[in-house]
């Protein structure tokens, strides 16, 4: 990893409090002695944090008795996996063949302009995350986005817009 | 109607990926609360009405879909359907007996079914994913006690050689033959894999079997555990299917409880343990050798071959991996036998395909045709030809290790050879159908970018091959473009397909190979006149009106955003081109192609 996201990462964490590292350890007791291991682990970790930090690659790593370096190898291989703070609500833009060709980047543009990240950033007050990922596989209704577990279809660049302002909008 | 029957009521709702994401659930919840409601007259109250959710049955832009079955008529079908409409559709047509004709799906939604010979999808969108028994009652789990009770191993197998079914994750490769190098390699312990890492993008088949009827997979799989020896298995799926994941789960569970799965299957001294195991989001894991890689805890890369999979794979040992939809193939060939399985389709292609058609195309969807039907059929009788009046430029079969086929090749039999003898191949089945607003070179230069973003990095032609090409077709697109890129692209293309490790790379210059060879003059429009075709790159699209070919309609006024156009009645179109954002929704939806 670069300086500079290393540094982005310090400031992120300031926003987020003290982290109580105990999930680590209840996560991989699940999975000590088996095979296979660390993938489960790195993702049910991130799925109880949002994201993976330092320090919680380096307690799985004393967990499962493998090296950070040897996490680190693996989690930068797969992109489902992130070492800084998400949004609260993660937009998922589909960048996939029939979304291509329908103008899903049109709706990218359109998450810029209401909330000024581009693909992989993550809004300032933590509550927007935009990933233009691969096909999602609802090319049926294209172009597609997700937003958290949720699909949405058939977007023009104005129908997207009145979503993201209505989650923006939402009460935290 | 009799007073004294009970009979069976029932409600289907697509509750697929796109069935829920167009509102399935609030409708499902909206018809539990009218069939609660006191207000309905006994003779519907005292019958037993079923609220049901179903698989995705294919026509995913006409969803919510909802199927309302009683007893002695006709089942009926709307479309579009909103929570706002469950109370009118309950009064009219359950209570009142009337069909509500508006919503009713038409002659269209029926002809998209006409064509097509659904076996593999027979039961999804009509099995409730969630329930075992329900499966059952559709003749589920039968083929297995069959297989169990009266065929030897090598039965098995000769039957699914006789069939022969190929490979449906796009090699081809013949299944039975598969079966016999793992069957015929020494050890005890084997693996079976089933291959649910879709990741082309245009291709949604997988998931859809999954999320529809995730117990024919098991049952596939149980069939293929049995013929190769297996006694353990993996189903390796994408986490961006977390529909998908979560009925696998479920279906794993019950199959478990029920005895279909786990030691002693069906009181046989058969043993089959499966477990779910979750992808983290790279699209080589699509590749046999680095998807194995992926479920021992490793960076996804592939490995060089042999050691073949069924030699030396996962923890080294023997191991098949399969995709879903062979799976899924595989009980009606145990149940139908071999000789029905093979008349149909063509000589060397047996049986049917799913394909996922998108793009610009009227009826997009999933489709099972039999193997053989020719690229025009898929797309003009199946798929409804083309929206908007638009003429069609080409279509892309395969996903990005494919290519894209234009006019003159619609009547291309859609099977593994002839397919690949046109330069594409059957791939995963992805069919994404483009018009004349679409660029080729815009479609190579996409294809091109997932390929060497997905890229591992593990053997250097892939890694640094794809990119130079790519930065060259970006140039191009941005009217850069050099005498000689096109001679440079065909070597470089040549060169990365014979030398790289893995399929990823052999095959990721087929699209930019295919639009060259059918679609050079767009290249060289880009190259020498500096024009985009296609009026996609949009460095090269001036954004003018062209005043002999607008019909003065306003058309273009309406859908511009940001109100860059001035336009009267009976006046041409004016783009401010200091407003314009360069958004092509003029370009879109004009229908005269007078915005150059």
């Amino acid at each position: 990893m670069s300086e500079k996201t290393l540094e982005t990462q310090e400031n992120q964490e300031e926003l987020v409090q003290e982290i109580d590292l105990a999930g680590v350890d209840d996560v991989c007791a699940k999975y000590i002695g088996k095979k296979g291991a660390i993938i489960p682990v790195l993702q049910q970790v991130q799925e109880h944090y949002g994201y993976l930090s330092k320090e919680m690659i380096e307690r799985i790593g004393e967990n499962l008795n493998v090296s950070p370096h040897q996490l680190y190898g693996v989690l930068t291989f797969y992109a489902q996996f992130y070492t800084t703070p998400r949004g609260k609500y993660v937009i998922r833009v589909c960048r996939g063949t029939a979304c291509h060709v329908k103008g899903s980047g049109r709706i990218s543009e359109v998450v810029k302009e209401e909330f000024g990240i581009s693909n992989g950033e993550t809004s300032g007050d933590l509550k927007f995350t935009l990933e233009e990922v691969s096909c999602i596989g609802a090319c049926g209704m294209a172009p597609v986005i997700m937003i958290n577990d949720k699909t949405y279809g058939n977007l023009t660049p104005e129908n997207a817009r009145a979503i993201f302002r209505e989650y923006a909008n939402k009460e935290e | 109607m009799g007073e004294h029957i009970v009979d069976n009521y029932e409600v289907h709702v697509c509750m697929g990926t796109a069935g829920v994401a167009s509102g399935g659930t609030e409708v499902m919840e909206a018809f539990r609360k009218a069939f609660e409601d006191a207000g309905l007259p006994a003779e519907v109250k005292e019958r037993n009405c079923k609220v049901k959710a179903t698989g995705c049955r294919g026509l995913c832009a006409r969803d919510v879909l909802v199927d309302i079955y009683i007893p002695g008529k006709e089942p009926v079908t709307y479309e579009h359907v909103t929570a706002e409409m469950v109370p009118t559709i309950v009064q009219e047509h359950v209570v009142g007996g009337e069909v509500v004709a508006k919503w009713a799906a038409k002659k269209d939604y029926y002809e998209f079914y006409e064509h097509q010979k659904r076996y593999v999808l027979k039961d999804c969108g009509k099995v409730d994913p969630d329930s075992i028994d329900d499966y059952i009652a559709h003749g589920g789990y039968e083929a297995i006690k069959k297989v169990l009770k009266e065929m030897t191993p090598e039965q098995v197998i000769e039957e699914v050689k006789k069939s022969g079914l190929r490979g449906r994750g796009g090699g081809g490769f013949p299944t039975g033959l598969k079966w016999t190098f793992c069957r015929n390699s020494p050890g005890d312990l084997k693996y079976l894999i089933c291959n649910a890492d879709e990741g082309d993008p245009g291709a949604f088949m997988d998931r859809s079997i999954i999320e529809g009827n995730p117990h024919d997979v098991i049952e596939g799989m149980l069939i293929a555990a049995y013929a190769i020896g297996c006694k353990e298995g993996y189903i390796y799926c994408r986490a961006e299917y977390p529909l998908a994941i979560q009925r696998v789960k479920r279906a794993l569970k019950v199959a478990e409880e029920r005895g279909f799965l786990g030691k002693n299957i069906l009181g046989t001294d058969f043993e089959f343990h499966l477990h779910l195991k979750e992808g983290a989001g790279a699209f080589v894991c699509g590749e046999e050798t680095a998807l194995m890689a992926s479920i021992e805890g490793e960076r996804g890369m592939p490995r060089s071959r042999p050691p073949f999979p069924a030699v030396k794979g996962l923890w080294g040992k023997p191991s098949n991996v399969n995709n879903v939809e062979t799976f899924a193939n595989l009980p009606m060939i145990i149940l139908n036998g071999a000789d029905w399985y093979a008349s149909i389709g063509t000589e060397k292609s047996k049986g049917t395909k799913i394909f996922a058609l998108s793009g610009k195309v009227k009826s997009t969807g999933l489709i099972e045709v039999p193997m053989g039907i020719t690229v025009r059929q898929l797309i003009f009788e199946v798929g409804g030809g083309i929206p908007k009046k638009r003429k069609f430029k080409a279509v892309q079969l395969g996903g990005p290790s494919g290519g894209c086929l234009p006019e003159s090749l619609l009547d291309t039999p859609i099977d593994y050879d002839s397919l690949i003898a046109a330069g594409a191949m059957m791939g995963s089945g992805g069919v994404v159908v483009m018009d004349e607003t679409n660029c080729m070179v815009n479609v190579a230069h996409f294809f091109l970018t997932f390929t060497q973003r997905e890229s591992c990095g593990k053997c250097i032609p892939c890694r640094i091959g794809t990119k130079t090409m790519l930065d060259i077709l970006a140039r191009i697109t941005k009217g850069q473009g050099r005498e000689g890129d096109i001679e440079l692209l065909e070597s470089l293309a040549q060169d990365i397909k014979v030398s790289s490790l893995c399929g990823l790379g052999q095959t990721a210059p087929n699209p930019v190979l295919t639009t060259i060879r059918y679609f050079r003059h767009e290249y060289e429009a880009h190259i020498k006149e500096k024009r985009c075709p296609g009026r996609e790159c949009t460095e090269l699209v001036k954004f003018e009106v062209q005043e002999d070919a607008c019909k003065k309609c306003g058309i273009c006024f309406k859908v511009c955003p940001v109100n860059a156009i001035t336009w009267e009645k009976g006046k041409v179109a004016y783009i401010d081109k200091s407003k314009c954002v360069k958004c092509r929704e003029c370009i879109v939806n004009c229908p005269f192609n007078a915005i150059d």
